[in-house]
């Protein structure tokens, strides 16, 4: 018996020495490096304490000129109040479709479930930057979209450089995220309980309220973290599709960091990092209060 | 299939597509011109043979996502195997949370973050520029570590708990438990981990882009610098290769999969035939 408590310790041992390494790792450099983000936000360059950067952010002004003349805006709060809104309506727009979509496929047989989730991913294999890049030949004024409508007879239209442009970019890069993470807890559902919503008098749409949408909650909170939160920091798609003047949050910390700025970008990025997770414990509680209910 | 779920999921399909097979038909025009369509020809995908700076980042990408891969795997299930007998509450709390943070925090901020450290730590030593190989291959790792966990934690939680002090009591020391039950128990897992993590570190580009030195170029860098530029079909012929790859990749991982759960149903109705055998 002995013998055995000593193997079993020594197995204890063993796996705790497993965590050992990861958690060096993880200290260093998972931790340690979101301290200097905000080691270098509230420093400047000679790494003495300041409120500059983040002052910065909240007060610097820019001119911008348009149709009704030229006015003085917030120009870090217009960028981000920007990508917020972008943000919001690429996720929404995956939402309203990928919703749907992830119904019909768990509803479909295994074997077309299993096409089409594959069919789905295939895109997603893609390096974003290439998939990006495919919409900008395509809506370019003399590219393909244009070249179609023409020869339909229609007047082409201009979309590049457009904020509509922008958000095509991000639905069609973040559409997957949205679908899959529904799709995997519509495919879990007991069918039964939709049976037994029906029995007992449910039509239809009382069935998608009362029962499918309630229980589908935690794929859909999923879904919308993983599109929010990529589309909402992204720096490419605003470049390419945006002709670069639909400025987004995402570009305002390359644009630093190209520019050596490193303290101004590491302001930007905790500033946002911290609205990220407010916005992300406020949806967690939501999600939980939801199921206590 | 309703015709209107039909009409809706083609309608879907046909929106991720498109993009894609409007790439790859340019990708054989022998004119620069991506609107119209001039002539078949191979033209770009001999320009994009030449091109040494595109085969040199293909040969870099697979060397960080190999040795980044192969280093979250090995770290990553040892970690899963340490979380999963981690008695204290508060310690597994802590531990999950931080692996949750690169999964959560957006790419730029981690990219950003792990630049600023890494750039701090040069200057202490007096680097004029820090970014390299190394960093990157530490960035790589890093991001892929909670994928692997995340794929190893469940198998060790299905395991029984009995089975590594069975086969003690069975006279098996400790370490050999270990690799003879434990590790066969996860494999499946493992190979997921290991899987995601490639993929993901092949496909990285906005944590590299940060984290990158001047002279370590990956695909996805190199194709953000390509585009950044000028348009050339020879960025086509590349989309196109990969593809292909990453469609012989899946079509081979669904066959496999399908193979062994044929496999599986046929032990299952051999087990079943011998079962009933005897008491007929």
């Amino acid at each position: 018996m002995g013998n055995k408590n000593s193997s079993v310790r020594s197995l204890r041992l063993i796996q705790r020495l497993c965590l050992a390494p990861y958690s060096v790792w993880a200290a260093l450099f998972i931790i340690v490096p979101l301290i200097f983000v905000a080691y270098y936000a509230f420093t400047d360059n000679q790494f003495h304490f300041t409120l500059e950067n983040v002052k910065r952010f909240f007060t610097a002004t820019s001119s911008v000129s348009d149709a009704s003349g030229t006015r003085e805006v917030r120009t870090y709060l217009l960028i981000f109040m920007r990508s917020l809104k972008l943000a919001l309506i690429s996720t929404l727009i995956c939402l309203i479709t990928g919703y749907p979509a992830a119904y019909i496929i768990s509803k479909s047989s295994a074997r077309t479930q299993k096409i089409m989730i594959t069919l789905i991913m295939i895109p997603m294999w893609m390096n974003f930057l290439i998939r990006t890049y495919a919409w900008m030949t395509i809506l370019q004024d003399t590219g393909i979209l244009n070249g179609f409508i023409s020869l339909l007879g229609l007047r082409p239209v201009h979309i590049i450089g457009t904020e509509a442009a922008v958000v095509i970019g991000m639905v069609y890069d973040y559409f997957p995220y949205m679908i899959l993470p529904i799709y995997s807890v519509m495919a879990k559902m007991d069918s039964k309980l939709l049976e037994a919503a029906r029995d007992l008098g449910c039509n239809s749409f009382g069935v998608l309220h009362r029962v499918i949408w309630p229980l589908s909650l935690p794929g859909v909170f999923s879904g919308i973290t993983m599109v929010l939160v990529p589309s909402i920091s992204t720096f490419y798609i605003s470049q390419k599709l945006g002709n670069g003047k639909f400025y987004l949050i995402g570009d305002a910390i390359e644009g630093q960091y190209v520019a050596n700025n490193l303290h101004f970008a590491a302001a930007i990025a905790f500033i946002l990092m911290v609205i990220l997770l407010a916005c992300m414990a406020v949806m967690q509680r939501a999600a939980n209060r939801r199921a206590a209910v | 299939m309703k015709p209107i779920s039909k009409i809706y999921t083609a309608l879907i399909l046909l929106f991720l597509f498109a993009p894609i097979i409007i790439l790859l038909v340019f990708s054989f025009n022998s004119a620069k011109s991506l609107s119209v369509f001039s002539d078949f020809s191979l033209f770009w995908y001999r320009e994009l043979f030449r091109d040494s700076e595109t085969l040199n980042a293909v040969r870099n990408t697979l060397l960080l996502a190999v040795s980044a891969s192969v280093i979250s795997t090995v770290m990553g299930t040892a970690a899963a195997v340490g979380i999963n007998k981690l008695r204290q509450r508060y310690l597994r709390t802590v531990m999950d949370t931080v692996t949750n943070i690169p999964m959560i925090n957006p790419d730029i901020i981690t990219g950003i973050s792990l630049m600023l450290m890494f750039v701090y730590v040069g200057r202490l030593f007096g680097a004029a520029t820090s970014l390299s190989f190394w960093t990157m291959l530490i960035a790589h790792v890093t991001f892929c570590l909670p994928y692997v966990i995340l794929q190893v934690l469940p198998k060790l939680q299905q395991m029984d708990r009995a089975l590594p002090e069975a086969a003690m009591d069975l006279g098996c020391t400790p370490l050999r438990a270990f690799l003879k039950v434990e590790i066969p128990e996860i494999l499946p897992g493992v190979i997921t981990g290991l899987i995601m993590a490639f993929t993901l570190s092949l496909d990285d580009f906005v944590i590299s882009y940060f984290t990158a030195g001047n002279g370590f170029q990956t695909l996805p860098i190199r194709i953000y610098n390509m585009t950044k530029k000028t348009v050339t079909p020879k960025m086509y012929a590349l989309a196109t290769i990969i593809f292909f790859v990453i469609l012989t990749l899946l079509l081979i991982s669904n066959l496999m999969d399908s193979d062994s759960a044929e496999t599986v149903k046929k032990a299952k109705q051999k087990r079943k035939k011998a079962k009933e055998v005897p008491s007929t």
